[in-house]
């Protein structure tokens, strides 16, 4: 418990707080603590169920059984490649191949320089413009393997400037 | 509660409204194959789809576990539907699970193994690949295999309910899911207490006590002198693993069925108990004196010391520096015993026979040694006992009454025998306190307000030559928490707090023998509810035949102060028989 900062520790106290009147607050909480750190560690499902009374192992269990909520920390930029069935009759697998092999990570993963994390989806209900990407929100249309190289660059480019 | 009309297999029953189709049924005389022999709220999801029935105003098959009866309900078990749809349910299970039943020490016990026969599962059914396997060896007490898994829940529960921990819970999604203390990690890397309740619920193997029989077999081919002492609840529990009815005390046969195992010395931990009874009392009444830490809690379960340095860590000056019983005798055979027969404490090997999986780490702790030498060796369980037994080909119900050996530790008083049910401790305290303010004995001798067998808190107020010594029992950390807190309140108004971490005590402790109705045709329909009572008569029975009742009267226990400890608390009596306690961090860095 001692690795977090007293900040931090106190931050997500509060967020516990917000909740202490629901029933069940736990999903709340944690979609919280994710967009506010954009992950969950055991350190701080130790603190949720300190203030809640939930076992850490039945908060882990509900961060391992969502895949909006993740372990370890995310990319500063969160590509997602739709893998529902439209975008994927229509070419999903490649794109994400391609976007794996240019960023030398799996699927689920990070860049070692926290940049990209590489996310596959089921189904993003964009299936008229597939295959869909969504970076950080913004989603691309029709993706082609060969757009990949170039949307990447547009990141690095505004990541370094 | 009113009564409803339901037919099953055609037939009119009068009912309880309310209930579940599995208990209706059971009242009638059905009994609907499931994994439901240990429910009483512990799973009870309906999950495993065992106990599928026809039911009418159901739409298709229900599970009988979880599915209410109804007026005018018509119920068919045996219809080829419901058969098959049992049959397929089971299949289903077998398909994602290790069936090397031949190598499982659950073989013969098994739950699902149970029910694949009589539901008359076929080989291999749906094939394809099984979830990968999470297996955790590490811990002293405890192992898990998730290859064995069914994933009903039961252990979940049962943590929940005995101690409101819930160490475990499921992990991940689909077919990824298994069992696990959060993070996979193990046993020993998260705040488990290792009292084996999980183990007791489990259906199949994948929850298991870890096995020391391997280390008493390499002793034993070493040629060391290797000596047993059983703990005071296993006594109460052994027979039910050879056919004997719950609550039959087996003490003669077991000390018969050890000797012929090869122990040189078999030694009943309850002259460790009434060892324990003079050092604890001896402690409280000094602090009472000396306006000390209070109140004292009693040291002599591992299952509720692990949970107070893992959760109370500022109340461990609380807690009686006491080793507990078997510790204590272990200490005492490595140093006196050694001595008096001339042998190296090096070449002794104890093996300790517990009912409990939480004293295979405890003998581990640091602490536990006397120069360098272990107090106790190995550690098994009541069932691992059972299983020597019957690989030597014992028959267990044939062996003659023994008693233990005599020499140097053979007495031990009525009070130590109570040991091992939730309020022993401190009824077995109370005498010889009691004796210690007043200079004589308590009458009547027994203090029937703190006995139980179950968990739950229970008080008590006893009042000793105008001195009022406020009591309390708990047994199971939910209990537990209640008066912990209340000390951290500054609330408590006792002297003296006996815990135990498990349930009703050491009769209900993680290494007992399994309770199933399945495999216990000629008990009661209630056993699940009444084994521990049974088990705790056994106990007191053999406390009220004893004419030794309280722990200063043991001849022997005063012949090794006279002749090797002196005092109680005195200087080697706190080198061989105290120890220390220091908080630990829940989640350790991995």
């Amino acid at each position: 418990m001692a690795r977090l900062q007293e900040a931090a520790v106190k931050q997500i106290e509060e967020i516990c707080d917000r909740y202490c009147d629901e029933k069940t607050p736990l999903m709340m909480i944690l979609s919280d603590i994710q967009n506010e750190y954009g992950y969950i560690p055991l350190e701080v499902q130790e603190i949720v169920s300190a203030k809640t009374g939930i076992s850490v192992a039945e908060i882990y269990g509900v961060v391992t059984f969502y895949s909006f909520f993740s372990l370890t920390p995310k990319g500063k930029y969160v590509i997602g490649c739709c893998l529902g069935t439209a975008c994927y009759v229509k070419g999903a697998q490649k794109v994400i191949d391609r976007f794996s092999e240019l960023l030398g990570i799996r699927p689920g993963e990070t860049t070692e320089d926290g940049l990209f994390t590489l996310d596959a989806l089921r189904c993003i209900g964009a299936c008229g413009i597939a295959p869909a990407v969504s970076i950080n929100g913004k989603v691309y249309p029709k993706v082609e393997t060969g757009q990949v190289e170039g949307i990447i660059e547009s990141y690095r480019k505004e990541a370094s400037a | 509660m009113a009564l409803i009309n339901i037919k099953i297999e055609g037939l009119p029953y009068q009912v309880e409204e309310g209930l579940t189709i599995l208990e209706a049924a059971k009242k009638c005389g059905y009994d609907i194959p499931s994994l439901c022999a240990y429910n009483h709220g512990e799973c009870n999801q309906g999950s495993c789809r065992v106990c599928l029935v026809e039911a009418t105003g159901a739409r298709g098959l229900v599970a009988s576990c979880v599915y209410p009866v109804a007026e005018g309900m018509e119920i068919t078990i045996s219809s080829p539907t419901a058969t098959a749809a049992r049959r397929h349910s089971v299949e289903l299970l077998l398909s994602n699970h290790n069936q090397n039943c031949q190598q499982c020490d659950k073989n013969g016990k098994c739950e699902l193994l149970h029910v694949a026969n009589i539901t008359g599962a076929r080989e291999n059914v749906f094939g394809g690949v099984h979830s990968e396997t999470h297996l955790d060896e590490i811990a002293p007490g405890l192992v898990r295999d998730t290859s064995k898994c069914i994933l009903c829940g039961r252990c979940i529960e049962r943590c929940k309910n005995a101690h409101g921990l819930g160490i475990l819970g499921y992990e991940n999604r689909g077919f990824n899911v298994f069992v696990s203390p959060a993070q996979d990690r193990s046993f020993a890397e998260s705040p488990c207490i290792q009292c084996g309740q999980c183990v007791n619920v489990c259906p199949t193997g994948a929850l298991m006590e870890h096995s020391e029989i391997d280390r008493i077999d390499e002793a034993f081919a070493a040629g060391k002198v290797v000596i047993a002492q059983a703990a005071p609840a296993v006594r109460a529990a052994l027979g039910e693993e050879f056919g004997y009815r719950i609550g039959t005390p087996v003490t003669g046969k077991m000390i018969a069925a050890m000797r012929r195992l090869g122990f040189k010395r078999v030694y009943d931990v309850n002259f460790g108990a009434d060892l324990t009874i003079m050092e604890e009392g001896t402690e409280l009444l000094g602090r009472i004196k000396n306006n000390g830490v209070l109140p004292m809690i009693t040291s002599c379960s591992p299952g509720w010391i692990n949970y107070a340095e893992y959760n109370y860590a500022d109340l461990l000056p609380h807690l009686s520096s006491c080793k507990s019983p078997h510790q204590m005798q272990g200490a005492i055979i490595k140093s006196y015993w050694a001595e008096q027969n001339g042998i190296k404490p090096e070449d002794i090997f104890v093996v300790s026979v517990m009912p409990c999986t939480a004293k295979k780490y405890e003998r581990q702790r640091e602490q536990m040694k006397v120069n360098g030498n272990w107090d106790v060796d190995a550690v098994i369980t009541t069932r691992e006992l059972a299983r020597m037994i019957k690989r030597s080909g014992i028959m267990f119900d044939r062996l003659p009454d023994e008693d233990w050996d005599q020499d140097i530790m053979g007495d031990y008083s009525g009070a130590a025998v109570i040991f091992g049910v939730t309020g022993g401790v401190m009824e077995a305290a109370l005498r010889t306190v009691y004796y210690k303010l007043t200079g004589k004995e308590s009458d009547p001798i027994e203090f029937k307000a703190v006995r139980g067998h179950e968990a739950g808190i229970r008080e008590a107020s006893v009042d000793v030559n105008g001195t009022t010594i406020n009591v309390a029992i708990a047994s199971g950390m939910k209990s537990a928490k209640v008066l912990l807190d209340e000390i951290k309140e500054g609330k408590s108004k006792y002297h003296f707090i006996e815990i135990m971490g498990c349930p009703g005590g050491c009769i209900n402790g993680g290494g007992q023998p399994y309770v199933r109705e399945f495999f216990l045709p000629n008990e009661d329909d209630d056993i699940v509810d009444t084994y521990k009572e049974k088990r705790a008569q056994a106990l007191y029975s053999e406390d009220e035949r004893q004419t030794l009742r309280q722990s200063h009267n043991n001849p022997q226990i005063k012949e090794l102060y006279d002749k090797f400890l002196g005092e109680p608390n005195s200087h080697k009596a706190h080198e061989l028989l105290h120890t220390t306690y220091a908080g630990r961090e829940r989640f350790p860095a991995k």
